[in-house]
């Protein structure tokens, strides 16, 4: 189990990680989730090793502040892979069983074995040159895994790959974590990523963790209205107008707290509770997609300009068209 | 740009350096092979062979070859250390010291000589001290040598190590490799292109020396480069002295293409993370302990030099400085000392304004990038056609300029210009060297973006290439005129006997017998050294990473 206690870590006298507090229990998966900058990388930095920090880092209770990078057994995955271009695949692959001294025909059995669980059986004898950068990212991942690490530090690993690689490379990624039972601590700025491949998240701003707990929690109920926004929310709603909405839903009343409404919180639908104008409509492959304002009519939203909504695509709307919408109490959530 | 075009231009820009390489360099060296080679009107080849078959041949040869190889090996084992300490740890004042491990690369030769002549010479500190009398031996050649090289390999390598990406290095840290596993398996592979690279310069510059040789191997030893200067002027053995050349030219054009192709080629379009300097660990002791060495062992010849160029009978005094000052001519020398400083000064403006002119037309042509095959070609014949002057022994260009430029429809023989001319020469392949990469390194897409905004290719070198070349240009010019006012192998030939530079000054003060002589020439030594560190400082400050990127 790995504990941060108070963890701080400053560059030229500025604090970039503050009292950072988080635990990630053994075989489980812990993202961090954070726009660029917040400090999160070098929050996991710190973790391997690579960073000098204040507070207390510990494993199964033991303080980490004395134990070089080399033996604390957190393998580090880069965000580019950072493979040794000298070398083969197979021997990228093995180096961390070479470090172990475990050689022969027991080292080029667990790397075919990891190359095969990346899906890359058989590419052993090729350059890290020859590599696609979705491959250069699987090497790496069995890289970090061949040695069997107590911790998988992941550094926004699927970051540099285009979108359709990246979202089937992260369920890849969760598949093989689960699989092997790996404990892991994963560093994103997307939310997706870390809904696919976690099993708890930490929200981290400005060299703070802002909100940590499991992902449906965090993700039922933001911290705040930032923390909201940052996990895809489309608006924040407060006051009159979010009480509004929650009656509309059906959901209790919030009772002065905001409320956080995804894209697709408000349907276009004959029987829903509220109504407004139409201000701009735009398709997408399954639905569309408008913008309304809903401070007009006699059911709108007090106090609120304009709101997200979405419409089958078969619903013929048009700029300035009336229409009844209907709130999908799933897709909302009241802040903390 | 058409084709046709992009060709003309070209022409036009390698117009210039092309014709005056041909002129004053491969005119000159050809003329002094052919003085050799051809005897009586017919090709004497069987007179060559001879020279080379003769014993003295074979030991000059097989001496220039022991010591360039144990001279390189020990420049790169002190250098390392000291490379990786100027350049990866954060220790206070290490800019400074950056700089002064500079300083002797550019230092006169005949300074060097005096300096370590003082050191181990016998009233020295080293013979006082350990009883170890080392004057003319072979092993104060090769201190000689470190002395001068180990800032190329703390250059050429410490510039690599600094910009080597930390995070492989530190993906195998958390594979759980030890540092110094980290350091042979990661960084070790990385850093080679440059060590060997580094290696290779140094190597060449070894096989070449010729003031060090010349001052500290007195009679009984001689390298290639001193052979072919003891030939031409004592003995007046052209065909030896051509035979010897020859030799060297094309040991040196097989040296030359090999560190080309070992090169590194670091592609400055990437980004890349660089380390920042970290403070030192108690891993680090070794190194900083070797640097410790590494700058005392610099530091001694110079403070060697200094204390002598102060005592006077025992004493303490100015007087040698004093007589370095006074504008009274000397009969021996044909000049003072103060008048040759001058001398030198305005020479090396001269020759820097010539070496930028010059290198700067070459580095255009050269990092314009190719679009034909036939084309690049043509760059790189000129890239290479360019570095010859870094393997043509300094003391065959200069005598062969004295016998060819002399004939009646090229009369440069009294032209002030001559000697300026040929230290340009000399300082070509650096300047051109330090500038190629820079030019090289700006994304073409930069100049075509200015192109697409509207700028003339006029505009485009302005307001692309400039911005980016200015330091680099500013640095090369110290460098040129640091090399130049040191030179001293071409300008013993060339420098008119009543107008001689400082360094021919120097050695011809020190090779007449006397103690108030020899004592003004440590005076002058110390002056000029001065100069060029200082020159050598002010370009430090600049910060220009590419220079000494042979």
């Amino acid at each position: 189990m790995l504990s941060i206690e108070g963890v701080s870590v400053a560059y030229d006298g500025h604090d970039v990680v503050s009292g950072v507090d988080l635990r990630v229990e053994d075989g489980e998966v812990l993202a961090v989730l954070g726009p660029s900058g917040c400090g999160k990388s070098t929050l996991l930095r710190a973790v391997a090793g690579l960073e000098p920090c204040r507070g207390r880092l510990g494993w199964d209770g033991r303080d980490l502040a004395r134990v070089p990078t080399h033996r604390r057994g957190f393998a580090l995955m880069f965000q580019d892979g950072q493979l040794f271009d000298h070398l083969t695949v197979a021997r990228n692959v093995a180096y961390g069983l070479r470090v172990q001294r475990v050689r022969g025909r027991e080292a080029a059995a667990r790397t075919e074995e990891l190359l095969e669980l990346v899906g890359l059986a058989g590419y052993g004898d090729r350059m890290p040159a020859t590599l696609s950068g979705g491959e250069r990212q699987r090497v790496a991942l069995a890289r970090s895994l061949a040695p069997r690490p107590r911790l998988l530090l992941l550094d926004e690993p699927l970051s540099a790959l285009d979108a359709g690689l990246r979202e089937r490379l992260a369920g890849d990624l969760r598949d093989i974590l689960r699989g092997a039972g790996t404990t892991a601590l994963l560093v994103t700025h997307d939310h997706e990523e870390a809904f696919t491949v976690a099993d708890r998240m930490a929200v981290m701003r400005e060299g703070r963790v802002v909100q940590a707990g499991a992902l449906s929690d965090v993700w039922r109920e933001p911290a705040d209205a930032w923390t909201a926004l940052f996990l895809g929310y489309a608006r924040v709603l407060e006051g009159p107008a979010a009480a509004a909405l929650a009656a509309a839903g059906g959901l209790a009343d919030p009772g002065g707290r905001a409320v956080a409404v995804r894209r697709s919180a408000l349907v276009v639908d004959e029987a829903g509770r509220l109504s407004g104008r139409v201000r701009s409509v735009r398709a997408t492959p399954v639905q569309t997609r408008l913008v309304v304002d809903a401070s007009t009519g006699h059911d709108g939203l007090p106090g609120v300009g304009e709101v997200d909504a979405v419409a089958p695509l078969e619903a013929r709307v048009r700029p300035g068209d009336e229409v009844r919408l209907r709130v999908e109490p799933g897709r909302v959530a009241v802040l903390g | 740009m058409t084709p046709l075009r992009r060709v003309a231009a070209l022409v036009v820009l390698a117009a210039l350096p092309t014709a005056v390489l041909v002129v004053f360099f491969v005119v000159p060296v050809a003329g002094m092979l052919g003085r050799g080679l051809v005897v009586d009107g017919h090709l004497d080849v069987g007179g060559v062979l001879e020279v080379l078959a003769r014993d003295r041949t074979r030991r000059v040869l097989w001496f220039t070859v022991w010591s360039s190889t144990v001279g390189t090996a020990l420049s790169v084992l002190l250098g390392l250390p000291a490379a990786y300490t100027l350049h990866r740890l954060r220790v206070p004042g290490v800019r400074v010291v950056r700089a002064a491990v500079m300083v002797p690369f550019v230092l006169p030769t005949v300074v060097v000589g005096v300096a370590f002549l003082e050191l181990l010479g016998e009233s020295g500190p080293v013979v006082r001290w350990t009883g170890l009398e080392l004057e003319g031996t072979s092993v104060a050649i090769l201190l000689g040598m470190v002395f001068f090289n180990v800032a190329v390999v703390v250059r050429v390598v410490g510039a690599a190590w600094e910009s080597l990406d930390p995070r492989p290095a530190e993906a195998a840290a958390t594979l759980g490799a030890s540092p110094a596993r980290v350091l042979l398996t990661v960084t070790w592979p990385q850093l080679r292109p440059a060590v060997v690279s580094a290696a290779s310069v140094v190597f060449l510059f070894c096989a070449t020396a010729f003031g060090v040789v010349l001052t500290l191997g007195g009679l009984r030893y001689s390298s290639v480069e001193t052979e072919i200067y003891l030939l031409t002027t004592d003995l007046l053995d052209l065909q030896g002295a051509a035979a010897l050349s020859i030799v060297q030219l094309l040991a040196v054009a097989a040296l030359m293409v090999l560190a080309g192709r070992l090169r590194p080629r670091e592609d400055v379009r990437v980004a890349r993370v660089r380390a920042r300097p970290r403070r030192p660990r108690r891993g680090d002791l070794p190194a900083l302990a070797a640097t410790t060495l590494v700058l005392l062992f610099l530091a001694a010849p110079m403070a060697a030099l200094v204390l002598g160029s102060l005592r006077v009978d025992g004493g303490w005094s100015l007087a040698h400085y004093r007589a370095v000052a006074s504008a009274h001519e000397d009969t021996y020398t044909g000049s003072s000392a103060g008048q040759a400083l001058l001398v030198s000064l305005r020479t090396s403006v001269d020759a820097t304004w010539m070496s930028l002119l010059l290198g700067g037309l070459v580095a255009i042509v050269g990092s314009r990038r190719s679009r034909s095959r036939a084309e690049r070609r043509v760059r790189r014949v000129l890239d290479g056609f360019f570095m010859l002057p870094l393997g043509v022994s300094a003391v065959t260009l200069g005598f062969g300029m004295l016998l060819t430029l002399d004939s009646d429809f090229l009369d440069l023989r009294d032209s002030p210009l001559l000697v300026p001319l040929a230290q340009a020469l000399v300082a070509l392949p650096l300047v051109v060297r330090t500038l190629l990469p820079v030019l090289g390194g700006i994304d073409d897409r930069q100049r075509q973006a200015a192109a697409s905004l509207g700028a003339g290719p006029w505009r485009t070198f302005l307001t692309v290439d400039v911005p980016v070349a200015w330091r680099p240009l500013l640095a090369c010019a110290g460098f040129a005129f640091a090399v130049s006012l040191g030179e001293f192998g071409a300008t013993s030939f060339l420098a008119r006997p009543d107008d001689p530079t400082l360094p021919v000054v120097i050695y011809r003060l020190l090779s007449r017998p006397g103690t108030a002589t020899y004592g003004t020439a440590l005076a002058a030594s110390v002056v000029l050294a001065a100069v060029t560190a200082a020159v050598m400082l002010a370009v430090e400050r600049l910060r220009v990473r590419t220079w000494g990127a042979w």
